[in-house]
């Protein structure tokens, strides 16, 4: 059922935010930091991915993905559309995109270059069997790693001096880096020094973020009961 | 200081047409670079170091890459003619539709003229485009983006020209009247519109680039 909530004039802030959401999804795990940098309230829902809920079927019936925001009613969904859409909503606090449109155009291209270049390598590695594909993901992968790395330079942030999209589109890829090294057999902090150094800046700074990210032996069990599932371990 | 607007381009790309069309729309003059995609140039390389691709728009220096990023600056930068909305959540929507087209038409379509006519592929692609046929349906608009075009119709564009001329250089019929009724009229509306139809690269240079890339030459 969808409700929509006129925009009468005396509509004040309580507005009606859900997230629907897994909570090991790195994609969930974007718009919960995003929400968390800009102080909104909502209502989480952990999703049961194999026993989907008939509003998240109902909310996202193309896809059937989480994460989907629903907000007074209407759903939203993709992550990085999700971020964008808070962004603009939630306005008024922690700006996550720097004014100018070429740095907003930076911030997207990186974060599609995460989406199409990190995260399906990073998931080859983690569930492919061992070979040429498997190799391949994982060269790839830490390609990709190193030329964020060369786009973090010498700033604080991904985003610049300030927190930003673009550190919250990766950030939730860390508690994945455990999974990543043990079955991609790498040493991430050996090979991206600075982005780890990014990391623990982004946790040790962000209570949006040391709030949100999992522990990483939660994500390597996930990981190590899928792959079970799949038959790539006993 | 004028402003200085390059796009490095290649006439077959659907990509580089989204570009071309959005600065048209803004009625933005801009330098057209033809890129020999077998041959790429310094510039382009220097400009696009991590995808190597067209297009690239480069504007006073600073360059931009991936199709719906360059829209989506172009939009930004030039006030005029808007090609995003404003609302945050029909701006969101246009957004997601874009990203379908994208993420699930393209690659399905493309495996299809790919694949020899197989039946598999075929329907896995036509499914996708179920989902837009359905979609302009409920809309019940002349376009994704109303009486006007907006972002999801410049992201389609590779739907309403160029599947019609996979469709000759290969000889699969992927899209037909009859099967996608809404998708139909919405590309002759989408192509006869004069500032497409202004910009669209001649079809029979198409056919023949691409019955080459289908390998049907």
């Amino acid at each position: 059922m969808r409700i929509n909530i006129s925009n009468s004039p005396t509509m004040t802030k309580e507005e009606n935010v859900i997230l629907l959401d897994f909570w090991a999804s790195m994609f969930g795990m974007r718009a919960r930091i995003a929400l968390a940098e800009k102080d909104v309230s909502y209502e989480y829902r952990e999703e049961n991915l194999r026993n989907k809920s008939e509003l998240l079927l109902e909310m996202n019936p193309i896809h059937k993905k989480i994460p989907v925001l629903i907000h007074n009613g209407k759903p939203i969904c993709e992550s990085s559309i999700i971020v964008e859409y808070i962004d603009e909503v939630w306005k008024d606090k922690a700006p996550l995109f720097p004014s100018d449109a070429y740095g907003k155009a930076c911030a997207r291209f990186w974060a599609d270059f995460i989406d199409k270049k990190v995260y399906p390598n990073g998931r080859k590695m983690l569930f492919t069997k061992e070979g040429e594909e498997h190799d391949a993901a994982r060269s790839e992968f830490i390609d990709s790693l190193k030329l964020i790395e060369g786009e973090l330079g010498n700033k604080a942030y991904l985003g610049g001096e300030s927190f930003g999209y673009l550190d919250v589109s990766l950030i939730p890829f860390y508690p994945w880096f455990h999974a990543y090294e043990i079955y991609g057999k790498l040493n991430i902090e050996q090979d991206c020094p600075k982005l780890i150094a990014w990391v623990k800046r982004c946790i040790q700074k962000k209570e949006s973020v040391s709030s949100v990210l999992p522990e990483s032996l939660k994500v390597l069990e996930f990981v190590q009961q899928a792959r079970k599932r799949l038959g790539l371990d006993e | 200081m004028a402003d200085e607007v390059k796009l490095y381009a290649a006439a077959p790309s659907p990509y580089v047409f989204r570009a071309k069309l959005a600065l048209s729309i803004k009625g933005v003059k801009f330098e057209y670079i033809n890129e020999d995609l077998g041959n790429k140039s310094a510039e382009l390389l220097k400009y696009n170091p991590v995808h190597k691709k067209v297009p690239v728009l480069v504007h006073n220096g600073n360059a931009i890459s991936e199709s719906l990023v360059i829209v989506e600056y172009i939009d930004e930068v030039w006030k005029g003619v808007p090609i995003l909305p404003q609302d945050p959540y029909e701006k969101a929507i246009a957004r997601f539709w874009a990203k379908f087209i994208d993420d699930k038409c393209i690659p399905t379509a493309f495996k299809a003229f790919g694949s020899n006519g197989d039946e598999q592929v075929v329907t896995e692609a036509r499914e996708q485009l179920q989902i837009l046929e359905n979609e302009l349906k409920v809309k019940g608009t002349k376009f994704f983006g109303g009486d006007n075009i907006n972002l999801v119709d410049i992201a389609g564009s590779v739907i309403a020209y160029w599947v019609g001329i996979f469709q000759d250089a290969t000889g699969l019929e992927l899209i037909t009247k009859e099967k996608f009724p809404k998708i139909t009229v919405w590309a002759e509306d989408f192509v006869n519109l004069e500032v497409v139809n202004q910009a669209l690269p001649p079809r029979e240079d198409l056919v023949a680039f691409f019955k080459k890339m289908f390998g049907k030459a």
